[in-house]
């Protein structure tokens, strides 16, 4: 089984190690795993932006990329929302291309859904003892509806999963609106910060790196350095 | 209503500095969500019903002239006058001429977003004939000479001290802040109006093709002391309003008071059919119901039909968190929240609606809670192409996006400034490992520090990574020379 790992550019850029977890979750499930290098960017950023030429550009970018693979894999809801949703049903929606972006559609997971609807994974690797509270993110929820699945690897690796208040609630990042409008974008962080605590939970974990950086940048200006904030790929693969 | 949604940016900063509008807002967010989310519960195929109604919704734009002509023909018949406006202030010249042509001197208004589109209120007294808002929400908000910021509770974000200084003052009675005596004064002063008004002016939730009826729902009884008292009864709403028959309505209230504000049933459902007839106690002698366009048939046949099918539950707004930080008022026009968004830079114009299609994460939590199912977010994206196509975004924003499909169509490029952005991103990180001010990026830090990279990009530790499962023979052929590279 080959699978190609989308790495993400935030990944990529920011947090390396979120990359090698999933390729550690992947390679020790028996997965062939490749990595064309030449990947950069789903195009949400542009699409989102209304550069919808350029988000196009880009989707076919990563159809060839990734056309030789059984399975595409991505530690993030919100680039795996981009091709599932995005591609065939939008940007290619009654052109040519359609059929083949609604087949890598079919072929993309994003991790938790892999790890658990086809790898069936039954134990991970890592462990984790303590209290983790979960942040819904919302592109993987609400357009994917990734929602039990990194609790019940979470939950695998030992971790007790703490249930914040409105962990399905928008922490605010939504790309490009922390930037364009930042002073909602920031409070929006602030009430995520204040249920983080209130949840007693010294961990929070996520599942897409705008949003745990956004989370994590307003815990730290507000002088909170003790809370650790990581994808859940960090957890169960045993880095954390 | 004047159109200040160009300064959405600096008046929401604002309002999220503004501590008794952010108490507010926490407590009516409590309120809408919650009972919202009881309320659908109660009912077991309520997917089934949004899907049915979303249905009978597009069939009905899809229809809409036909539809619009048989209502025009039914409420005809049953004795009113039907009045087509094109625009908002042919809307307004048609009521007032109405009004002068009868000697109207006072008019009872019940709530309608539409007479606040078209500045009804503002064109009624400079013809010299009073207005007095019913709604008690609207009645409030006119003695504060406020807009709404709600398109269901247009008071919201008063609270109920705000509200006892208002009375005080135009009521002359000793200050109170308990709700129920508050709502006394407002009925005692509001029956003398309603059983003097020359004329009542009502909104509509919907119209009926099939029986020619226009309909009202609220929950205060108002809407029926306006259509029924005076002499002269006048309704205005949009042409989208229209719906087939009865029982269409019978759906579409199944879904409008519990998305609105999780309500089982509004207090009161007002059809008005026509004029006062033969043996009838009650009821108008005039009915004149004014269909306004003013932008809406801008929406028809376009990709963004969609739209249209609002039944102004309030939904999306309650549920968003950028409405639920900043309230009504920062979206600078009638309509605020996702719905607002999407309908401002049409109704106006895109120029003129500044950044009110970028007022969102893409959450997608006003699309879930939509009764009528509209893709709100996939509609502002489209808004968003727009301003990106014509050049509507800031110089620096464009750029930047440009510079970074630039880059990210280049692999070898991108790879390249991803290393030498994430060692020096990492630098500035310093031994706390976050960033605290960036260029380019003071929106974020402003509020926030930015974490700082590890230093060294996925694609140059993988590379060297030394036991490399498959190694070298895994990397795509495509190493350096992507797809995009060499294109312009």
């Amino acid at each position: 089984m080959k699978v190609g790992l989308f790495v993400t550019c935030l990944v990529d850029l920011v947090r390396p190690r979120v990359g090698f977890a999933t390729l550690r979750l992947l390679e020790s499930a028996g997965c062939e795993v490749v990595v064309p290098e030449a990947q950069t960017c789903c195009g949400q950023p542009g699409y989102n932006s209304g550069a919808r030429e350029i988000a196009k550009s880009l989707a076919l970018k990563v159809l060839a990329e990734f056309r030789d693979c059984d399975y595409v894999v991505a530690p993030s809801g919100s680039c795996s929302g981009q091709v599932k949703r995005h591609y065939a049903g939008d940007l290619f929606r009654g052109a040519p291309e359609e059929a083949e972006f609604a087949k890598l559609a079919a072929k993309w997971y994003e991790l938790s859904e892999f790890l658990v609807d086809v790898l069936k994974v039954r134990q991970v690797p890592g462990r984790f003892e303590g209290a983790v509270t979960y942040h819904d993110s919302c592109s993987g929820l609400r357009e994917l509806g990734v929602k039990q699945g990194p609790r019940a690897l979470l939950r695998q690796a030992g971790a007790t999963v703490t249930e914040m208040a409105e962990c399905e609630k928008c922490c605010g990042f939504g790309g490009t609106f922390s930037v364009k409008l930042g002073d909602i974008s920031t409070r929006m962080a602030e009430n995520k910060c204040v249920n983080i605590h209130a949840s007693g939970a010294r961990v929070v974990a996520g599942g897409d790196l705008g949003c745990l950086m956004n989370i994590e940048g307003r815990l730290r200006r507000e002088g909170d350095t003790e809370t650790r904030v990581m994808h859940f790929a960090e957890i169960i693969a045993g880095e954390a | 209503m004047q159109v200040q949604s160009m300064f959405f940016k600096r008046t929401s900063s604002m309002k999220l500095d503004d501590p008794v509008l952010q108490r507010n807002m926490k407590h009516a967010k409590g309120k809408f969500v919650d009972l919202r989310a009881k309320a659908i519960v109660e009912i077991d195929n309520w997917e089934d019903i949004r899907t049915h109604a979303a249905a009978l919704r597009d069939r009905t734009l899809a229809n809409l002239d036909a539809y619009l002509v048989e209502f025009e023909r039914n409420a005809t018949r049953r004795g009113a006058q039907v009045h087509w406006a094109e625009t908002a202030e042919a809307a307004c010249d048609i009521l007032v001429e109405i009004a002068r042509a009868n000697g109207v001197k006072k008019v009872t208004k019940s709530k309608s977003m539409v007479s606040e589109e078209v500045n009804l209120n503002e064109r009624m007294e400079a013809a010299g004939i009073r207005i007095i808002e019913t709604d008690l929400g609207e009645y409030i908000l006119q003695l504060a000479n406020e807009p709404p910021s709600h398109i269901v509770a247009p008071a919201v974000h008063k609270s109920k001290e705000e509200v006892a200084d208002l009375f005080t003052v135009a009521h002359g009675r000793s200050r109170t802040v308990e709700i129920p005596e508050l709502t006394l004064e407002a009925r005692l002063a509001l029956r003398d109006h309603f059983l003097t008004a020359d004329m009542g002016i009502s909104g509509a939730n919907f119209v009926i093709a099939e029986t020619g009826t226009t309909l009202t729902v609220t929950n205060e009884g108002n809407a029926d002391m306006v259509t029924t008292v005076p002499k002269i009864h006048c309704v205005i709403t949009g042409i989208e309003k229209v719906i087939p028959t009865l029982e269409d309505f019978a759906t579409l209230i199944r879904l409008l008071p519990r998305s609105a504000i999780g309500q089982t049933i509004a207090n009161y459902l007002t059809l008005t059919t026509g004029v006062k007839g033969p043996g009838d106690s009650d009821g108008p002698e005039q009915m004149h119901i004014v269909l306004v366009d003013a932008g809406r048939t801008r929406f028809v046949g376009s990709d963004m039909q969609e739209m249209l099918r609002c039944i102004r539950c309030g939904a999306c707004m309650n549920h968003c968190p950028v409405y639920q930080n900043i309230g009504g008022h920062a979206y600078g026009w009638v309509y605020p929240g996702p719905m607002g968004s999407v309908l401002t830079p049409v109704y106006v114009g895109i120029e003129n609606a500044g950044d009110l299609p970028n007022a969102s994460t893409f959450c997608g939590e006003c699309q879930v809670v939509c009764p009528v199912k509209i893709p709100l977010p996939d509609l502002m994206r489209k808004l968003r192409e727009r301003q990106f196509d014509n050049a509507l975004r800031p110089w620096g924003e464009r750029m930047a996006i440009r510079a970074w499909s630039f880059a990210v169509q280049r692999p070898k490029l991108y790879a390249a400034l991803a290393a030498v952005g994430s060692r020096v991103a990492a630098w500035m990180g310093g031994k706390d490992r976050v960033i605290h001010w960036m260029p380019g990026a003071d929106g974020w830090t402003r509020g926030r520090d930015m974490p700082a990279p590890e230093g060294k990009t996925f694609r140059e530790l993988y590379r060297s990574r030394p036991s490399a499962k498959g190694g070298g023979a895994a990397i795509s052929p495509s190493l350096g020379r992507g797809q995009g590279e060499g294109q312009p």
